[in-house]
């Protein structure tokens, strides 16, 4: 019986890797600057811990068919080696291993939060509430006017609380439901929260960024390949964060421009 | 066998009775009621609406391929006219007909992502069915003043679902509903004692079974508010009522 549950182990040990070696379920295609870096981090990760957890489960399987057909009164009344030594050894291993993984991460990682972005680089607001994404462009004066939560007024379009009567800022400031980037140039988004926490995923840009109410957070990336993708909330939040999504379109900039003088026409 | 037949005369008896009094009743009440009606019109230009861009839900969006919807804040015809004022009697109404439910059971559509109508008018414990046309799901959140007769509720109607049947239990001008799954869906709920009309794309409305006397005729508009005139109606005679707003 042990050795069939031994041989057990290691055949669901070895089949659990197929899929992951084969790349069954594969992400969809990278289309960030970045996003290669991030790719490389998570195959690094995945081959590190596959290798840990196969090891793991054939030492297991090793002991399970070496010491399961003893007879009831011969227990193991002491570890081979003594506890200490492995408990260190384990320490060290763990540790090296936590800390290689950060120091091998921490371009990719950097390059999205620490590097400022690119002179020239796009800002985009990005306001999460439930249930639905908004954005805004802070049009030709290249400033976002203030928010006033208390002028949020959704059967007018005003999702942002802005004042475009008083505050000169606010009024070329341009807010759409979608958003859209032109290719190859860095794109600066400023996340917030209207209500609770959300979170912006968008698969192919290997971006997920949490929203937490009262932080304005900012990331850069740039995009390499038009197309529309889509961004969902992955953070649970209500009973519509199901439905809570918008779409990100990567344009030429000649596409981009053009959008972005229609949207501004839309306001 | 006797006593069969006793009973069948008696019920047949009865029953003409009953019938012939609803009749009779029914004529001299129609007969005896009035009406009024009249236009709401805009003075100035209404203020700009805004498109609705409903890309998140693109089973909304294919709807309106073309023909871009827009908010419904202020709803102006090429006349003039004022859509979707809600015209009812705040003072003067006698307690039998400002208790008075009206019979039908109108419908809070949700289509394409938007309500309709955008505003309905309905009696105080007046039943209403709120349906989900569309193929993705929407919440329904009623959001009446806190402290008064009315209660808040958020139900989800996911598509296909079967309708609810709802119904408010206290005069309220007017309840906002909104669908916190789609932020740009907005809506009113007109809850009236008595009649009421809603004004049409013309501007006109028209309330029936007024019964004569000297009212207060009261108009609401979602963005404008409440405008009031005094009217007096006598039977078999419509009254006027018309209302102008002017654009802010």
């Amino acid at each position: 019986m042990g050795k069939f549950f031994a041989i057990t182990i290691v055949v669901i040990a070895l089949a659990s890797a197929v899929p992951i070696v084969r790349h069954t379920w594969a992400p969809p295609p990278n289309i960030s600057v970045h996003g290669a870096a991030i790719d490389d981090q998570i195959s690094d990760t995945m081959v590190e811990a596959g290798l840990s957890f196969l090891a793991a489960q054939f030492v297991l399987a090793f002991f399970v068919w070496k010491f399961s057909n003893r007879p009831g009164d011969a227990k193991i009344t002491k570890f081979p080696g003594g506890a200490k030594g492995l408990v260190i050894a384990a320490f060290i291993l763990v540790g090296t291993e936590v800390l290689a993984l950060g120091i091998l991460g921490q371009k990719a990682w950097a390059s999205v939060y620490f590097t400022p972005p690119a002179t020239n680089a796009i800002p985009i607001q990005v306001q999460a509430g439930q249930f639905a994404f908004y954005f805004r462009y802070p049009g030709a004066d290249g400033k976002f006017g203030p928010l006033h939560p208390e002028k949020i007024d959704e059967a007018n379009q005003n999702f942002y609380g802005l004042d475009v009567d008083h505050d000169p800022d606010s009024k070329d400031d341009i807010v759409t439901a979608e958003l859209a980037i032109p290719v190859n140039r860095d794109v600066h988004l400023l996340l917030h929260s209207k209500d609770l926490g959300h979170s912006f995923y968008v698969r192919e840009l290997r971006i997920q960024q949490d929203f937490v109410p009262g932080l304005d957070l900012s990331l850069h990336f740039t995009a390499t390949t038009p197309g529309k993708y889509e961004i969902v909330c992955t953070q649970l939040c209500g009973l519509g964060h199901y439905n809570m999504k918008a779409y990100l379109e990567v344009m030429s900039q000649e596409d981009f421009d053009k959008w972005l003088a229609q949207q501004a026409a839309l306001q | 066998m006797k006593a069969r037949y006793k009973f069948l005369t008696g019920s047949s008896v009865v029953l003409l009775l009953a019938f012939s009094l609803l009749f009779s009743t029914r004529n001299v009440s129609a007969a005896a009621e009035g009406k009024i009606s009249g236009t709401i019109k805009l003075e100035g230009t209404a203020p700009h609406q805004k498109p609705i861009d409903m890309s998140k839900e693109p089973s909304c969006q294919k709807i309106h391929e073309g023909h871009p919807v827009t908010t419904e804040t202020v709803v102006a015809g090429a006349s003039g006219g004022l859509q979707n004022v809600v015209v009812y009697i705040s003072e003067g109404l006698p307690v039998a007909a400002s208790s008075e439910v009206s019979a039908e059971t109108p419908t809070f559509d949700q289509k394409g992502c938007q309500y309709i109508p955008h505003v309905l008018a309905l009696d105080v414990n007046q039943h209403f069915k709120v349906v989900n046309s569309d193929q993705t799901s929407h919440n329904i959140h009623p959001m009446p003043a806190p402290g008064g007769g009315n209660h808040e509720w958020n139900k989800s109607q996911p598509p296909g679902s079967a309708p609810f049947d709802v119904a408010w239990t206290a005069p309220e001008v007017a309840v906002h509903v909104k669908c916190n799954i789609h932020p740009w869906m907005s809506g009113y709920m007109a809850v009236v004692k008595g009649p009421y009309g809603v004004s049409d794309n013309n501007g006109s409305f028209t309330i029936n079974n007024v019964p004569p006397g000297n009212y207060t005729l009261t108009a609401w508009q979602e963005s404008y508010g409440t405008q009031t005139q005094k009217v007096s109606v006598s039977a078999g005679k419509p009254a006027a009522g018309d209302f102008t707003f002017k654009a802010k």
